[in-house]
């Protein structure tokens, strides 16, 4: 039994302590849009928040995250219309989708880190998330729009 | 390949010239769709309550005006739906506003179902374009009618039909009006196709469909289906893809993992999938690691011990006996052009096994319900899975449907369906609904991933520098002759071939007699299964097809650019025809010109840095797409790393039907390229492929990706495909380009720097 905080919901879950948190996430508690890509932390498609940092899930094993404040893609934002979201429908990103839950989520605390990022920065931190449709001119694209739109906010 | 549509193939274009266009009431609205050939009906709403209409394609208007799209294609990343969708919706002057799209479930009864070959767009563009003049002539004559005007009166713009100063929206003439009609197939011919200066929303950029729920976690996926009472299943692979049988299962580790079911070594009469043992649990975790513990002992045959090395060697053999193969092209005088030739050129070409990584790894969930076997899955091609699965259940292929959900990528490995069926046989002997989920390495190690290639090619010259004969041989596995042989066209010579696995050497260029031989390779057949991989047979011909013919360029002392055009003569059967190919070989010609022109072709460039060009035509003679890249690499001569900084590409894919849609495709085509000719590729070995995952497999990551210039050609042609056609360009160039860069002559894809080092040597000795 593992206590944990899910998109701001407290939920106890029964799977084993070494149970990957991405299957927590998936198949106990039913929230499909974090994926399961490679199992082994390098495709990125598993990445959701705890307490505000991107990691993998699939190879985060629960109970190193029992107390913690776990965001999903379906809790980044209540709209679905965080900045990022937004910039990645105007510019038209997802092609499959399958990896774009985690390379929204991973993009999302890059922009914490660099809310002005460079070209070298997204190649930093966004070189972890493979798309294999190779969405990538526009998820880049994507990345700088919504850095604009929140320092516009500002 | 002309005879690559011999299957029967209910899209095919020439179709709608034979059926009638039914128009017929349906609950609250009106269906549009082409009737059965030899059906009969006393009214359209008879025909349509009766289904007697052809399923690829059809399309409702109900009472609110809502215009619904039927779409028998799979939405992989391609944005299909809307593409098509706006076909049928611009020449019924519907509202955009007011379309919606629907994936519809696999059936028998709706034939043909496979979305590959960049075919989607081009097969259907005339048949939604009569289907949607013709309902917009209904529709105006009904709303003329309700104003009370002559239809020559009425003008239809956004779902209303206007005459003087009076309108009628489309939604009302449904509720008030009777629309039906019966159209003859000449009739439907008849039809006024607008102007395509008249065209509101093909050509015009839109926002896909399906992209929002892709941005918050709502899309739907096959590895995301669920069903009360399934149990999660992983399966335990044999040592080879086949020939292998299962000898004994020890579970005893297994039993100590919580929800830990059992392991099933499945029968499988359809022979899908030999040697398979099934893990079942009550969580896909658990599943995961019981597979892990269970042992199986297996008796495999002789592929256990097959390797890349032996396969490319055997290939050579097969390409040295000249009686091997079938002929594509086989034009008279090639032997005596060899013969007499001041000079011939001759390389081989090899390409390494290629795996397809889709990121959803494959995955099924299947049980049975009202008498019916449910297979819930992405996937390319329900057709051809639907009569392995109804054999490997012992049931008619009525009682099994397959439900369509998006698929996490599909870069053609999901056209083979054969993951349905091991979910199906499991969720039979387990008489619950089985969900089963391949781990990726699982999902490598049973990839029907792109075979390794060897091609020679050989050109005649004349004592003046003039290209009297070409030969291309290609040898490869054959996904077609394993998985669809009926799909096989034959050879000028009589033998059947794989168009799949030799589109491309069936080159546009002039080069006197020219024999095109493709070559099965049977040892690569038998140790695994090959697949169609994103580009087909072009993604590995034309790796030796445009670096031969940069190779001959140089060898001439000749401008590779020039040698093309030279080539290039738009004669003969390079000629082209209407109505795909108009322009034929001039048209290719003018996207190389292009793409010289915009990269800067023959200007001055940094040490170690090159432009390399190459062409393609795309994935079939029939669909031409003119496509030509000129890439710009820079060589580090002490480690042999290929860095490509600029990729320029000049596409002709005739008609845009959605622009923005088409630049996405041509970025991730071309990128897939780039990935194939610099970072990814695996080996086969001893009956496996050697890398299973992203930490020795390596596909293009963000930091890798170079500038791009893309750029389409403006035209009215026949709109054909664009999922494709740029990967195959992207390797020869580079290929190319690091000979111009630092004069090493690359030969094998992917380009390792170990070879560009060796290479290198190579020519310093």
């Amino acid at each position: 039994m593992t206590s944990l905080t899910i998109n701001g919901r407290e939920v106890t879950v029964t799977s084993g302590e070494d149970t990957p948190l991405l299957w927590v996430i998936r198949d106990e508690l039913g929230l499909t849009g974090t994926k399961f890509g490679c199992g082994i932390g390098m495709c990125g498609a598993c990445t959701v928040h705890v307490d505000g940092r991107a990691i993998r899930s699939c190879i985060t094993p629960v109970a190193a995250v029992a107390g913690t404040r776990i965001t999903t893609i379906e809790g980044l934002d209540p709209a679905g219309a965080h900045p990022l979201q937004k910039a990645w429908i105007a510019t038209q990103a997802p092609q499959c989708g399958y990896c774009q839950s985690g390379q929204i989520m991973q993009a999302a605390t890059l922009l914490k880190d660099f809310p002005e990022p460079t070209d070298r920065d997204i190649d930093a931190v966004m070189g972890g998330n493979l798309c294999r449709c190779m969405a990538y001119v526009r998820i880049r694209k994507a990345i700088h729009l919504a850095a604009a739109e929140l320092k516009e906010r500002e | 390949m002309a005879g690559l549509r011999c299957a029967p193939n209910l899209d095919a274009p020439a179709s709608a010239a034979r059926r009638d266009f039914l128009i017929g009431a349906a609950g609250a609205g009106f269906v549009l769709a082409f009737a059965r050939p030899g059906s009969v009906f006393a009214d359209p709403a008879a025909a349509i309550a009766a289904a007697a209409y052809e399923p690829n394609l059809w399309c409702r208007i109900d009472a609110e005006g809502i215009v619904t799209v039927n779409i028998i294609r799979a939405e992989m990343g391609q944005h299909v739906g809307t593409a098509l969708a706006r076909i049928l919706a611009d020449e019924l002057e519907a509202d955009w506003a007011d379309v919606r799209i629907d994936h519809v479930d696999s059936d028998p009864k709706w034939g043909l179902m496979v979305t590959g070959g960049s075919w989607s767009v081009w097969q259907s563009f005339p048949l939604l374009s009569q289907a949607g003049a013709a309902a917009r002539t209904a529709l105006i004559e009904e709303g003329a009618k309700l104003l009370g005007v002559a239809p020559s009166a009425c003008t239809a713009r956004a779902s209303t039909v206007s005459a003087g100063g009076r309108s009628i929206r489309y939604a009302e003439i449904v509720r008030r009006g009777n629309p039906s009609r019966h159209y003859s197939a000449d009739e439907l011919k008849a039809m006024p196709l607008k102007p395509a200066s008249e065209r509101r929303l093909v050509g015009r950029d839109t926002q896909a469909l399906d992209v929002p729920d892709k941005t918050d976690g709502k899309a739907v996926y096959g590895i995301d289906a669920r069903v009360a009472g399934m149990l999660y299943a992983r399966p335990k692979l044999p040592p080879t893809r086949n020939g292998s049988k299962v000898l004994s299962i020890d579970d005893a580790a297994a039993k100590t993992i919580p929800g830990y079911h059992r392991a099933l070594a499945l029968d499988d009469r359809s022979g899908t999938v030999p040697g398979w043992v099934m893990v079942f649990a009550d969580s896909y975790a658990a599943a995961i690691r019981a597979a892990d513990q269970v042992q199986v002992r297996w008796d495999s045959d002789d592929t256990a011990q097959v390797s890349e090395q032996q396969i490319l060697d055997h290939g050579a053999k097969l390409i040295a006996d000249p009686a091997a193969g079938a002929h594509v092209f086989d034009d008279a005088g090639v032997d005596a052009a060899f013969a007499q030739a001041a000079s011939v050129l001759e390389h081989t070409y090899t390409t390494a096994s290629v795996l397809h990584f889709q990121l959803e790894p494959v995955n099924a969930l299947a049980f049975e319900k009202d008498g019916r076997w449910e297979i819930h899955t992405g996937n390319q091609w329900q057709s051809l899975i639907l009569p392995t699965l109804a054999k490997a259940l012992g049931v008619g292929e009525d009682a099994v449907i397959m439900r369509t959900y998006l698929l996490g990528g599909g870069f053609g490995r999901r056209l083979n369906g054969d993951y349905a069926v091991p979910a199906a046989l499991a969720a039979k002997a387990l008489g619950r609904p089985v969900k089963m989920v391949l781990t990726r390495a699982d999902d490598a190690r049973f990839d029907s991933f792109r075979s390794p290639s060897i091609q020679r090619l050989r050109m005649a010259f004349d004592a003046a520098g003039a290209v009297t004969a070409m030969q291309h041989d290609a040898c490869a596995g054959w996904p077609t002759e394993v998985m669809v042989p009926a799909f096989m066209p034959k050879g000028v010579n009589g033998v059947a071939y794989d168009p799949f696995a030799i589109a491309g050497a069936d080159s546009w260029y002039g080069v006197g007699a020219q024999r095109v031989r493709a070559l099965s390779n049977d040892l690569a057949n038998r140790a695994f299964r090959p697949g169609w991989l994103r580009s087909v047979g072009p993604g590995w011909t034309n790796w030796a097809s445009e670096c031969f013919i940069d190779e001959a360029a140089h060898a001439l002392g000749v401008d590779p650019v020039a040698f093309r055009l030279r080539l290039l003569d738009g004669k003969g059967r390079n000629a082209g025809s209407a109505p795909n190919a108009v322009g034929g070989a001039l048209r290719l010609a003018a996207v190389i010109r292009r793409a010289a022109e915009k990269a800067g072709w023959g200007g001055a460039l940094p040490a170690d840095t090159g432009l390399g060009i190459a062409a393609t035509f795309g994935q079939e003679r029939d669909m031409p797409t003119w496509t030509a890249c000129v890439a710009r690499v820079r060589v580090d001569r002490a480690s042999g790393i290929v860095v490509a900084e600029r990729l320029t590409l000049v596409v002709d894919a005739g008609t845009i039907v959605h622009p923005d849609g088409a630049l996405a495709q041509t970025e991730g085509a071309a990128l897939w390229g780039l990935s194939m000719a610099l970072h990814e590729g695996t080996r086969f070995v001893d009956g496996q492929v050697r890398d299973t995952n992203l930490d020795t497999y390596t596909p293009l990551r963000i930091g890798d990706v170079p500038a791009l210039d893309i750029e389409f050609v403006a035209s009215t042609e026949a709109a054909v495909g664009l999922g494709e056609p740029a990967t195959t360009v992207v390797a020869p160039a580079i290929g190319n380009a690091v000979f111009a860069a630092v004069g090493a002559r690359l030969r094998d894809l992917p380009i390792r720097p170990d070879a560009v080092r060796a290479a290198l040597a190579g020519k310093r000795a």
